[in-house]
């Protein structure tokens, strides 16, 4: 059989193939956002895949088709996971019929996320047993055991993913893997599925009662939880995940208990493996997670003490954790050398550069949220003062307005389109409700653009590419109860500063909606080029902007870069000197 | 370098700045690995560090299994650079008996450009004293002579090929596999350019 170079998530997509998942649903987020782009790109697939609003939606969707007895999974981040929190922590009681796995994609070190959450915590927080893959391999067997021990002990599952599994790509085997184990259809039993309280109640024993069992069945399971005994005895290292393989390179002589399931814990086997060594390490990415599970059986361990508990892993830093010492340079070589630091910036011709623009001459407190905008906070824009989680902008904007009242200073909240579906709206809606008076920008690019241009409610297409029925944002805002609308376009910085102004000095919620696809999207307008004159003074006003086309020549001027450029002129706008000259394409 | 060196170039570290084609670059590698019958396994960078930021994608192989798909740091065979600062910025990776080949084109950073900080010097001299073999290659004005200056890419790869001992028939078939037909020409005899800069200075 020819095995194919995947990536960790292109694995899940063709194990949920491989074990006839039905239907498939989440919110894109990084590092889990291709699991989904990669059923819906497949030709005549079975499955049914949808980008959902927001990830409480997307797990309720899928909670709907498991206990229609169908196979079923929902992807998203792990911060999505606290968005779909509440609808989790009531499915445990609920159980499934059709199998139901819940793919959590964590970012230890940040690559691309707020925070580095451990959600191995989640499975704990819920009693749901948690899978976890170490190479593309697993990740795509274990959406079959996932499946199938979903529906073997009625329970949701969790197939936790990280960054470096999801995005790192190894070579694959692609077989069935297991077939659905419940009836097709909606079966009536509301004991069981409707939780008012006293339901419930009668649901919690039977999920501690299944936690029993699923902690006997980690015991057994030497598919998911296996020994490999080394030459070398005096130690014994448990891990999983991707650590798992920093430790085979580090130490491949190494005795290992290798962990697959990564809650319950097989702690039999746990045992067994200390008592069988002589000094105990637990190699584990961010949280002392399994180390305080083996702990608390009374099992000595080293853990934290060796291994950081902020950050990514790497094989590096298990080998010093190990006690190894490294060798970085050559030994005649300079020491650490300091290079400038190049963070990551808004795209050439990027529509939101427009609107930071204005918010950073204008000087306003900017309430921020989460996607590509969330770079105006980079110099020379740093023009924004808070980011904490999707949606967060207005509420916070709404809450500085009521805690200040007229000490307040002058405050807009910032959000993307996507952002603002997710859960953007329920803020406004206070807003409106609570008498606030806060400015609200809705960025709209008609793209998830962060995550890759995945579409949304407000970009109409659904994932697809079938039907998506685009929401109207301005009869959105409206119908919220907003009648102070206004749209502009982010590549008019005066009309984009009229509209914040006039927004400003209104007494009421305020809503400007910028509007311009993506530069990524719809690339280079035609029509114009531009170029620096010999006006230029080199005043560096155009700098302030932060486009990556413009810097200074040895002489202090500025020049454009012709192939970064994407004449969206913005540069143009802001020179004093009208030293930036715009040309038809043709002359 | 002998054949047998050539032959131990398992693991390369591609490096540049999110959008310079990092991700292809170690897609091709990879299977140019696969094809020659190892083990393979790569990591990559998605998301936010794509935005123009500073990039790293591993590339690693095994005639028995890779275990991690991230390198060492003082263990990669070749560091492969897209742009001249990031050389440095991940020059921690190669062994000292390795090689940097790195591109001497320079992307300012957004601070650069405005004139708040300044590009470093003598990054080439730099690079020499931290391993065996530091190979500059002008990607840019090469491109630009091929006719465009889009396949800079391409001519650090046909370097790259010089450094194993998979030929470089083999190592074109996969760069030609992953570029539209028209664009087809401009890459080959950007690739025959690379490998010819790698021969001037190691050898053919």
């Amino acid at each position: 059989m020819t095995e194919k170079l995947l990536t960790g998530n292109e694995a899940i997509a063709s194990g949920a193939e491989n074990s006839f998942v039905s239907v498939m649903v989440g919110y894109p987020g990084t590092p889990s956002t291709e699991i989904i782009e990669n059923v819906a790109a497949r030709d005549n697939s079975d499955i049914y895949a949808e980008w959902a609003p927001n990830e409480k939606v997307a797990l309720e969707v899928a909670i709907g088709a498991a206990l229609s007895g169908v196979r079923a999974m929902a992807t998203m981040k792990h911060v999505g996971v606290n968005v779909a929190a509440d609808p989790l922590m009531t499915a445990t009681y609920m159980g499934v019929r059709g199998g139901l796995v819940i793919v959590t994609a964590d970012d230890p070190g940040m690559h691309s996320s707020q925070n580095e959450q451990d959600n191995r915590n989640y499975a704990k927080f819920a009693r749901v047993p948690m899978l976890e893959p170490s190479d593309s391999q697993e990740a795509h067997d274990m959406v079959g055991r996932s499946l199938d021990i979903s529906e073997t002990f009625d329970t949701p599952v969790f197939l936790r993913c990280t960054t470096r599994v999801s995005h790192s790509k190894s070579l694959v085997k692609e077989t069935i893997l297991s077939r659905p184990g419940a009836r097709r259809g909606f079966e009536r039993n509301p004991q069981k599925l409707v939780m008012i309280p006293a339901n419930a109640r009668g649901r919690h024993p039977k999920v501690q009662k299944r936690l029993r069992a699923l902690q006997e069945f980690a015991d057994e399971a030497d598919y998911l939880n296996r020994i490999e005994w080394g030459n070398d005895r005096s130690v014994g290292i448990i891990t999983g995940g991707i650590a798992y393989q920093y430790v085979r390179e580090v130490r491949p002589e190494a005795s290992v208990l290798k962990l697959g399931l990564s809650y319950p814990l097989p702690m039999k086997m746990i045992r067994e493996f200390a008592d069988a060594v002589d000094e105990l390490f637990v190699v584990e990415e961010l949280d002392p997670f399994w180390e305080t599970e083996i702990r608390a059986a009374g099992i000595q361990v080293n853990g934290k003490e060796c291994f950081p508990i902020t950050g990514e892993l790497s094989p590096s830093l298990v080998r010093t954790g190990l006690g190894e010492p490294i060798q970085t340079q050559h030994p005649d070589g300079p020491d650490e050398v300091e290079v400038p630091v190049r963070p990551p910036v808004l795209c050439p011709g990027c529509p939101h550069r427009g609107v930071f623009a204005v918010l950073s001459e204008l000087g306003l407190i900017v309430t921020g949220d989460i996607g590509c905008y969330s770079l105006g906070v980079m110099p020379p824009l740093s023009a924004m003062d808070t980011l904490t989680c999707m949606g967060a902008s207005i509420g916070q904007a709404m809450g500085m307005e009521k805690a200040l009242g007229d000490d307040a200073p002058d405050t807009v909240a910032v959000i993307g389109d996507s952002t603002f579906m997710h859960s953007g709206m329920t803020a406004l809606t206070d807003v409106v409700y609570n008498d606030g008076h806060v400015t609200t920008i809705i960025l709209d690019n008609h793209a998830t653009a962060m995550t890759g241009h995945q579409a949304h409610p407000g970009a109409g297409l659904a994932a697809q590419q079938k039907g998506g029925r685009r929401a109207d944002l301005e009869k959105l805002v409206r119908g919220l109860g907003v009648d102070d609308v206004a749209r502009v376009d982010p590549y008019d910085l005066d009309e984009v500063k009229q509209a914040v102004r006039s927004a400003g000095q209104n007494n009421a919620a305020s809503v400007i909606i910028a509007e311009r696809p993506c530069v990524l999207l719809d690339r280079a307008l035609p029509g114009h080029r531009f170029s620096v004159g010999d006006d230029c003074t080199g005043c560096g006003i155009c700098l302030r902007i932060g486009c990556p086309a413009l810097s200074r020549t040895d002489a202090g001027t500025v020049q454009i870069d012709t192939v970064l450029c994407t004449h969206c002129g913005m540069c143009a706008q802001v020179c004093d000197f009208d030293a930036i000259e715009r040309r038809d394409e043709s002359s | 370098m002998t054949a047998e060196e050539l032959a131990q170039v398992n693991d390369i570290v591609v490096v540049g700045v999110g959008g310079q084609g990092i991700l292809l670059a170690t897609d091709i590698i990879a299977n140019v690995f696969i094809a020659s019958g190892y083990d393979v396994k790569k990591s990559e960078v998605h998301g936010m560090a794509q935005r123009g930021g500073s990039v790293e994608s591993h590339v690693r192989r095994d005639r028995e299994r890779v275990s991690s798909p991230l390198i060492s740091f003082g263990q990669a065979d070749v560091v492969l650079s897209f742009e001249l600062m990031e050389a440095l910025r991940y020059a921690h990776f190669v062994r000292p008996d390795g090689a940097v080949l790195y591109s001497t084109q320079r992307i300012p950073t957004v601070a650069m450009a405005a004139g708040e900080s300044e590009y470093p010097a003598d990054i080439g001299r730099q690079l020499e004293t931290r391993c065996r073999i530091a190979l500059p290659v002008d990607a840019m004005s090469i491109a630009r002579r091929t006719g465009n200056p889009r396949v800079a890419n391409t001519v650090l790869v046909g370097a790259l090929s010089h450094f194993t001992e998979v030929s470089a028939d083999i190592w074109q078939e996969a760069v030609l596999d992953r570029v539209p037909e028209k664009a087809r020409e401009v890459n080959r005899r950007a690739f025959a350019a690379g490998v010819r800069v790698a021969e001037t200075l190691i050898g053919a």
